[in-house]
């Protein structure tokens, strides 16, 4: 398809969904509260506390990225903690999840980077990897403990010449989703390439071929599928951050 | 009749700003509760705020702030002037317990409304404290591993998430006995408003 055909429908798609957001973010308990407003005018009074609601949103991302402390680790468990079944969780139905083949695969690494290079599986494999057994928490509230293994993300930024001064990280995955990242979590020691879960190959469910596993992050900044990454200074926004979740949303 | 400052200014406009919002944080929280309930049924949705998680999440971090420098402007007031003291102590178990009975049996004087009785003294308290619990137990669940001295205090993530609930129970409990007994004498409402109460 065209790109900027693409590009269009994306931001026609996007204005749309955002003013279903604008609808459903106020409910009628919400205008009781704003006692003394023209209630008639109603459309516009939700646009007035949708844009303090965003700006407030901004300032928590800006308070989060004070607050994230670059050496403090997140809690490691034990095995015997880890959550068995470990749940799956997408924005789609688990008899949708997408099937990348692994012959096929070439990830994607642009932006400001040196090495403007794809990879293929056998190289990402053949990366220093290290384990973790960490909590995963869902932006819903449930938390579940899994083991992860893979390369730290630092080296691999390194590796390909990041920019390592550049504000942002973005990802675009198999399963249309997209997400990003600041560079101060893209380079915590614990924010690894998941290509394993439970010392096994990720399988699809967890987002073969890997998972980017940010444990000082809320579950829906853990892009799975990734198939390209590219560093940046523009906000590349996300998935479920441009329909109104935080976009910091750090633990 | 003499009219006497009850309430300072300064606890009358953290008064009004904390219950606005303890709504906000009350109902957004319910719906945020929804996504995933810790239990086995849900509040209802038209009781909740936001219209859906993002938007229940967006007022329960932009109300937190209102929550918090509000409650902090009203406990460095109450320590630092002596207000807290001097209302809420001294108390003692047995005076509490006493008032709670003749309050039940609907023997407990209003006669000076200047003064707290001991159930009244124990309720504030413990609201005072069950908002401290609130905002703990919410860091904790913010900030499980920026704070996660503070987590592991209450037994990690999962169980911040619990005190957080248990805190919020308090907190709608104490505000529905609250509302209750600011209906039986409804004197008490507008000196929260003038600070003046009428007595004698």
């Amino acid at each position: 398809m065209d790109s900027k055909l693409k590009d269009h429908r994306g931001a026609l798609l996007a204005s749309v969904e955002r003013r279903l957001f604008l609808r459903r973010s106020l409910s009628l308990g919400a205008l009781a509260l704003l006692s003394g407003c023209d209630l008639t005018d109603g459309i516009t009074e939700n646009d007035r506390v949708q844009k303090i609601l965003t700006a407030m949103s901004r300032w928590n991302d800006r308070a989060q990225g004070w607050l994230f402390d670059a050496k403090r680790l997140a809690p490691e468990f034990p095995a015997s903690m880890i959550t068995d079944p470990f749940p799956f969780n997408a924005y789609y139905g688990e008899d949708e999840v997408r099937i990348v083949d692994s012959t096929d695969y070439r990830l994607e690494v642009g932006g400001l980077v040196r090495e403007r290079k794809t990879w293929r599986l056998p190289e990402l494999y053949a990366l220093p990897q290290v384990s973790q057994i960490t909590r995963h928490i869902c932006v819903e509230g449930w938390s579940a403990i899994g083991k992860w293994s893979g390369p730290r993300f630092s080296d691999f930024l390194e590796r390909v010449g990041a920019d390592l001064t550049a504000k942002y990280v973005g990802f675009k995955c198999a399963d249309d989703y997209y997400t990003s990242i600041d560079m101060a979590t893209a380079l915590h020691p614990q924010t690894i390439m998941a290509f394993k879960y439970a010392d096994q190959v990720l399988p699809p469910k967890y987002g073969f071929p890997w998972k980017l596993r940010i444990p000082t992050k809320l579950g829906f900044k853990n892009p799975k599928h990734v198939m390209a990454l590219f560093v940046t200074n523009q906000d590349p926004g996300g998935y479920w951050e441009d329909k109104g979740y935080n976009w910091f949303s750090g633990s | 009749m003499t009219m006497k400052t009850v309430h300072p200014l300064l606890v009358r406009i953290t008064h009004w700003i904390n219950a606005l919002a303890i709504l906000i944080m009350v109902t957004s929280g319910w719906r945020i509760y929804n996504a995933s309930p810790l239990f086995d049924w849900s509040f209802p949705a038209d009781a909740t705020l936001g219209g859906w998680l993002a938007g229940a999440l967006q007022w329960h971090f932009a109300a937190m702030w209102l929550l918090g420098l509000n409650g902090l402007l009203y406990v460095a007031y109450g320590v630092f002037s002596g207000h807290l003291r001097r209302r809420l102590l001294p108390i003692s178990p047995r005076a509490v317990a006493g008032d709670l009975l003749s309050a039940l049996r609907g023997r407990l004087s209003h006669a000076d409304l200047t003064v707290y009785n001991a159930a009244q003294k124990a309720a504030y308290l413990a609201a005072i404290l069950l908002v401290f619990g609130l905002v703990l137990s919410g860091l904790a669940i913010w900030k499980p591993v920026q704070l996660h001295s503070l987590a592991a205090l209450m037994g990690d993530y999962e169980g911040a998430r619990l005190l957080h609930f248990f805190c919020m129970t308090g907190i709608v409990l104490f505000v529905l006995v609250h509302v209750a007994m600011v209906a039986i004498v409804p004197r008490t409402f507008l000196s929260m408003i003038t600070g003046k109460l009428g007595h004698g």
